[in-house]
């Protein structure tokens, strides 16, 4: 894997990106042109997309990227919150973890174009599969979510005694769990998206697990921030800025790093939703260190970052699909490495892998 | 079965590499049959689009119902009107009208290299039939006319053209050189097949024959196998739901029957048959070509080693794979895998351990 990102990829100057077509749009344009003019830097059939497209419904699986990230991270704070002695925090993080899970969980049967056979998602488990993993990550994180929310809600009816206590400490043990699987339920969505065709997610995939962690922290603090008491609230602060500063760092490494490939996150609305992502997000960390101690710019920084979260998963799953249609996305990286195992067969360095000829003058 | 602890170490090449025999990796038995797929040899193909019928027309697909509006789903780019892959759309022959300015043609474009071509666009020797027995010359199976019948015994197509050289479209006038190219495309049934891996609920299956069918019944209409496939091939189709696409016949090879397509094919261009025979059909054609000067022709996943194992469904292509709408260089996502659920391990525990960091000498304030 290490030699398919060549920084020096080669930049193309003259494709018109509105010229491809969009997924189902039949008639419209100039496709017929595209083969007459040969100094194209790439080939392709009347500029079709070469891939199909994620027929993934839009809000849908952002809102499910995001919403696992919320629930998980929110989970470990709540976890740790119970460790602590912080009320307020424990409290807002087992309801985020909980309703995050129960959403989520929504959405990714909502996208189901069979709703009804959502089970079948549970009849097997596929390593190979990052959607089957993801199932038996998100049942029992809901599980044990929801079981520390229903022993948190129960709280003022049961007291601390008896009953009560018993069932505050099969909350926490739940909570426990739920914390142990959260971060998981956080990362795997970055091996979900990026092991597709889909140029810009797949040549991402060292860098959206540490994207999307870094985009759970921030909304999980975020959130801790929005709802937790001003006593409580500084673990919150810290992991949402410790997140926010790692999501603008990595997004920024993301992008120098696909060459080529991060066009479609500077183009379109994809470019919007990662601006308005990266404003948002510093303003969040900024308002987080100064305000934090105040009720009102702690819940406003909180939720700056939580948007800032959200948007960039919006912008991560926009650019996908952008890139699945750009047949540029397909050809050029593909001809390029072909070229560089052309050229270390010259070399006399590595056997030919391919056995057809290339053809020849072109 | 193979062992998921030998996929992720490597010792197995059921995420990547050459994987002779996919169904016995699959978990058949030894004696399951052999892998079959198709070879479709596009410089025979003549654009009649028997193949799209007849499958429709044995594998009941729906209409492709996209729009509407347009009643003739005239796509205005070519003689193509189909598009592309999809789920009602399991064959679909591409027409490439290849157009370009007189005398600018290079050797894959059929412009003159060889000596005594004077028609400029169309490669000499490649519609050369032997002479008489249409299909079976014309099946690299059987054993070509070879180098030595050039000449005698064969007849070129072009002096069977009305004026050798005045023939509609066809025709090099004074500014263009114009040449067409038919190939009709279909699931390429990888031997490691991205829609298989990543199907979360068991609906996509490797057959005893080598091929990947989806079972609709199983099928929950996730979608993820439509980003996975790097051809572009699978598709949910909107009336049920469901994601469809070729089951290389599976009803038909369980009764010994050549799958529709194939069976309908006037020029055999598409032929059906063991993987392994087909592949020493394709190599043979590919080198009575190479000897008739047809330097532009290449074969497409036929290589064992290639991003995806090889496919089951080859081709052999006048032009390179991207013109036809293929992938240059596909690569199965699963290759990855491995490296992917590395990271996201470790950024989970990095997370996790961030947010237990962040209580570090919270104290109570």
């Amino acid at each position: 894997m290490t030699e398919d990102l060549n920084p020096r990829m080669p930049q193309r100057s003259r494709i018109d990106h509105d010229q491809v077509k969009p997924r189902r749009g039949r008639s419209r344009g100039r496709k017929g042109e595209q083969l007459q003019v040969p100094e194209a830097e790439f080939r392709s059939y009347y500029g079709r997309p070469i891939i199909k497209a994620p027929v993934w419904k839009n809000p849908d699986v952002p809102l499910y990227l995001f919403l696992g990230g919320l629930a998980g991270s929110s989970s470990v704070l709540a976890a740790m919150a119970v460790a602590t002695d912080r009320p307020t925090l424990r409290r807002a993080g087992r309801y985020v973890a909980a309703g995050g899970a129960m959403g989520g969980t929504v959405f990714l049967i909502h996208d189901l174009h069979r709703p009804s056979r959502f089970l079948h998602m549970l009849r097997v488990f596929k390593p190979t599969s990052p959607l089957s993993v993801g199932s038996w990550i998100l049942s029992p994180f809901a599980a044990f979510a929801t079981a520390a929310a229903g022993a948190e809600a129960l709280r003022p009816y049961l007291g601390e005694r008896g009953t009560g206590r018993f069932v505050q400490r099969a909350g926490d043990v739940a909570g426990v769990g739920a914390a142990v699987v959260g971060p998981a339920l956080a990362t795997y969505t970055a091996v979900l998206i990026s092991n597709t065709a889909v140029p810009t997610w797949h040549e991402a995939h060292r860098h959206l697990p540490v994207l999307f962690a870094g985009s759970a922290a921030a909304a999980g603090g975020g959130f801790g921030l929005v709802a937790a008491s001003v006593r409580d609230n500084e673990p919150a602060a810290r992991l949402a800025v410790a997140g926010a500063v790692v999501e603008l760092v990595t997004e920024e490494k993301m992008t120098r790093d696909l060459g080529m490939l991060a066009d479609v996150y500077d183009k379109g609305r994809a470019k919007t939703l990662m601006t308005l992502s990266k404003a948002c997000l510093a303003a969040g960390a900024v308002g987080a260190v100064v305000g934090r101690k105040k009720r009102w710019s702690a819940a406003l920084s909180g939720l700056a970052l939580m948007a800032g979260s959200a948007l960039t998963r919006f912008g991560v799953f926009d650019a996908g699909i952008a890139s699945a249609n750009d047949p540029a996305h397909i050809v050029v990286p593909q001809r390029e490495r072909i070229r560089r195992r052309e050229e270390a067969v010259q070399a006399g360095t590595t056997p030919p892998d391919r056995h057809y000829v290339p053809a020849a003058g072109n | 079965m193979t062992n998921v602890f030998d996929a992720f170490s490597g010792t197995a090449n059921s995420l990547y590499g050459e994987l002779p025999d996919p169904a016995a990796d699959a978990g058949f038995d030894p004696s399951h049959p052999k892998r079959v797929g198709f070879f479709t040899d596009t410089s025979v193909c003549i654009g009649c689009k028997a193949c799209e019928v007849a499958c429709k027309e044995w594998n009941l697909v729906p209409d492709d119902g996209t729009d509407a509006s347009d009643l003739y789903r005239l796509t205005g780019m070519s003689y193509d009107n189909t598009g592309d892959l999809g789920a009602s759309t399991w064959r679909h022959v591409a027409f490439i009208e290849d157009v370009r300015p007189h005398g600018s043609a290079t050797t894959a474009h059929g412009g003159a290299s060889t000596a005594d071509v004077t028609t400029g666009h169309i490669p000499s020797g490649l519609p050369a039939l032997g002479g008489g027995a249409l299909p079976k010359a014309r099946d690299a199976a059987t054993a070509p006319p070879g180098p030595g019948g050039s000449g005698t015994g064969t007849v070129d197509l072009l002096t069977l053209l009305p004026d050798a050289g005045a023939h509609g479209q066809q025709t090099p006038d004074d500014e263009r050189d114009v040449r067409w190219l038919m190939s009709s495309d279909v699931c390429k049934h990888c031997t490691h097949a991205g829609c298989l891996d990543n199907c979360p609920t068991g609906a996509l299956f490797r057959t005893e024959f080598g091929t990947v069918v989806v079972q609709d019944d199983i099928c929950n209409g996730c979608g993820y196998c439509v980003p996975s496939c790097p051809y572009g091939v699978i598709d949910v189709r909107g009336s049920d739901g469901g994601a469809h696409k070729c089951t290389l016949c599976y009803d038909r090879l369980g009764s010994g029957l050549e799958p529709a397509c194939a069976k309908a094919c006037p020029t055999k261009s598409i032929q059906f048959g063991d993987l392994d025979e087909l592949q020493a059909a394709a190599d043979a054609r590919l080198a009575e070509l190479h000897d008739r000067g047809v330097n532009e022709a290449r074969l497409y996943g036929r290589d064992e080693n290639d991003g995806v194992g090889g496919d089951g469904a080859f081709f052999l292509l006048l032009d390179e794979p991207e013109v036809y709408g293929l992938p240059p260089d596909p690569i199965v996502t699963t290759r990855d895998l491995p490296e992917m659920w590395r990271n996201a391990a470790l950024t989970a525990v990095g997370l996790g351990v961030a947010a237990v960091a962040a209580f570090w000498k919270g104290g109570r304030r």
